[in-house]
């Protein structure tokens, strides 16, 4: 087929109507503007909401759970093997809450490869003190430096320094709303009783706010070193080693191993927040279902475009037909116009859609609840923008299809003795 | 003498709104050279004929053979190619493309056909022109030029691929009396000069006087 001359009649019959060809290239074009930009958007958006958590959990998390044994001696004794145990008031005993031979548990994750990093914490439960009143909290004794580096810490502390943490010794940084319900500020000092009854003075090095509310008014951090004097243990002392690992998908069978291998339990970030990779998904969903939705309607107004320029140019089909075109090259050329509309179309709406993205990324958006955030927050994945591409390919291909089809089947015999 | 169109017992017949037979058994030979004329009254069958012999129509009986090859058992793009190389073909009411130039009307059906080169085909539709003294029209657009002139133009076109045959279907029929001599000059100069077969359905009796021989028909059939 002769590809050059198909496309240069093509490109005749659509500059002959360039008004509706403009209408149906409009019409792609903000089509794929929007996919664009509601995909974009909506991305962006879940990327934060999911960051809230997803990004500051660990995804595998080793801890020790308090609770009895399941093995109990009468299940020992070969007497009463085959008998029903009834036993009451089960209680734990000998527990202890920190992870068992840490320092070389943290050294055989660190060197395993499918793990990105390991941090140890140590959570305790404390009473911070305002004069005559005590507020149930807790303080988590951390590695800033780690915890910043797979955890995002750092984006969380709205005032003060992380570094102070290290830097100062018997330092705190509190949750924001709990800071200012004890009135306290940076380089003020906090009463913290501990529940052996020990009072501390700790020094405010900075504020943290993470955007659930609730959770801040009782989070305080402070160091390992630091923690670990509070309850009076070890420098070994961990209660729970935070993983992040290379993929996040090998979370649960990791857990899965090393529960078994360290005698820990073991948590993995699927299990523990389904809820919201389910909200994710749903969200995608919806914006691809608008997205493409747009597209198809850009695509039944290319379908009526053609079908009416197919009438108005019958005369010219006849004519093709008549001086030796076959039913193929009638129909290619109708793709062929088609098929640019999508293409012009569709490239416009790539780069309109970008630049409305551009735009959306600098809409002012602050919220109390999203310190890190200034602005609406937008994805630009460059698959969105392939999606679109080939969708607007595709949906200017079948629209332009059907109306090829039929133009190919013209019989130029009907149409030039109708005259 | 080479034998250019071959008819053998065509039948052809309308089936809605009842079956009516509008061709019974036509047969007939067209050599080479010859300039044929098919007269009769309206609705006697001549323009149907010579659309079953154009190849556009292939819902009938009987076989037609050009250049001695039946078009019986060809796929449509085959007879698309064989009308695109072989026949030209001139209608009543000029059918030119208004999206193009007289000179891209003129050289379309010869990019098609893909044998020359687009400076070749251009150089042929030019040399049509002139022959048809019509070369200044060449960058004009199709649809901003007289009657008379888009039937010359089709003419060109027609001639693009040097055919084995022209067709044509009432030439004249819309034309002036001016513009219908000087299509009756070009046919004649055609046929004498250049040797081209022509076969012309018409009811025009002095373009019928004017050919070698004439084809009567009635009814149907060939009466003469």
């Amino acid at each position: 087929m002769n590809y050059k001359l198909i496309l240069s009649i093509a490109r005749s019959l659509l500059l002959a109507r360039w008004k509706q060809t403009l209408i149906a290239a409009i019409g792609v074009t903000f089509s794929i503007t929007m996919f664009i930009a509601l995909l974009g958007f909506m991305s962006g958006l879940n990327g934060l909401l999911d960051g809230l958590i997803l990004n500051r959990t660990a995804h595998v998390r080793l801890f020790n759970e308090i609770k009895p044994s399941r093995l109990q001696p009468v299940m020992l004794d070969t007497a009463y093997k085959d008998n029903y145990h009834f036993i009451h008031s089960v209680k734990a005993v000998n527990s202890r809450q920190d992870i068992y031979n840490s320092a070389s548990v943290l050294e055989t994750i660190k060197n395993d490869n499918r793990v990105l990093g390991v941090t140890p914490k140590l959570l305790t439960q404390v009473f911070y003190n305002d004069g005559t009143v005590d507020i149930t909290g807790v303080v988590n004794g951390i590695d800033p430096v780690m915890e910043s580096k797979l955890f995002h810490f750092g984006d969380y502390i709205v005032s003060g320094d992380i570094n102070g943490l290290n830097k100062i010794t018997n330092s705190i940084i509190l949750g924001k709303p709990l800071a200012e319900k004890l009135m306290l500020d940076i380089g003020d000092n906090v009463q913290v009783i501990t529940i052996n009854g020990d009072r501390f003075s700790l020094k405010i090095v900075g504020f943290y706010q993470s955007g659930l509310q609730d959770y801040d008014k009782t989070q305080g951090f402070a160091s390992l070193a630091t923690t670990q004097k509070l309850l009076g243990k070890p420098n070994n002392y961990y209660t729970e080693l935070l993983v992040k690992l290379n993929d996040l998908t090998t979370a649960p069978a990791v857990a899965k191993e090393y529960a078994a291998k360290f005698s820990t339990q073991a948590e993995d970030i699927q299990t523990a927040n389904a809820q919201y990779e389910t909200g994710s998904f749903i969200r995608t969903l919806i914006s691809y279902a608008v997205g493409i939705t747009l597209l198809i309607v850009a695509g039944f107004g290319i379908y009526n475009i053609l079908n009416m320029m197919i009438y108005e140019k019958m005369d010219s089909i006849a004519i093709l037909k008549a001086t030796g075109f076959a039913g193929r090259d009638v129909k290619a050329i109708f793709l062929f116009i088609s098929l640019s509309i999508g293409f012009a179309g569709g490239l416009l709406g790539l780069l309109f859609g970008f630049g409305t993205s551009l735009i959306i990324d600098q809409v002012p958006f602050v919220t109390q609840s999203l310190p890190t955030v200034t602005t609406y927050p937008v994805d630009y994945n460059p698959v969105f923008y392939i999606i679109a591409a080939a969708f607007s390919l595709l949906t200017t291909f079948f629209a332009g299809l059907f109306p090829a089809r039929k133009a190919a089947k013209v019989d130029p015999v009907i149409i030039i003795r109708g005259k | 003498m080479e034998t250019v169109l071959e008819a053998r017992h065509i039948n052809k017949y309308f089936i809605s709104p009842k079956k009516v037979k509008v061709l019974s058994d036509i047969s007939f030979i067209i050599n080479k050279g010859e300039f044929v004329t098919v007269i009769g009254k309206s609705g006697c069958g001549k323009s149907t004929l010579l659309y079953i012999l154009s190849t556009m129509d292939t819902d009938h009986e009987g076989s037609l053979l050009i250049d001695g090859e039946p078009m019986d058992e060809k796929k449509e793009r085959e007879l698309a190619h064989i009308r695109n190389e072989r026949i030209g073909f001139i209608f009543q009411f000029h059918y030119l493309l208004n999206e193009f130039t007289v000179l891209q009307n003129v050289m379309l059906p010869g990019l098609k056909l893909g044998k020359y080169s687009e400076a070749e085909v251009k150089q042929r539709a030019m040399e049509k022109l002139a022959m048809l003294g019509i070369e200044h029209l060449a960058d004009k657009r199709a649809n901003k030029i007289s009657g008379g002139e888009k039937q010359r133009v089709a003419i060109a076109r027609a001639l693009i691929n040097n055919p084995a045959i022209i067709m044509g279907d009432e030439p004249t029929g819309n034309l002036d009396k001016k513009n219908r001599q000087v299509v009756f000059d070009i046919f004649t100069k055609l046929a004498r000069d250049y040797n081209q077969t022509l076969l012309i359905v018409t009811h025009d009796e002095s373009m019928a006087e004017i050919s070698n021989r004439i084809i009567e028909m009635e009814d149907g059939k060939i009466i003469s």
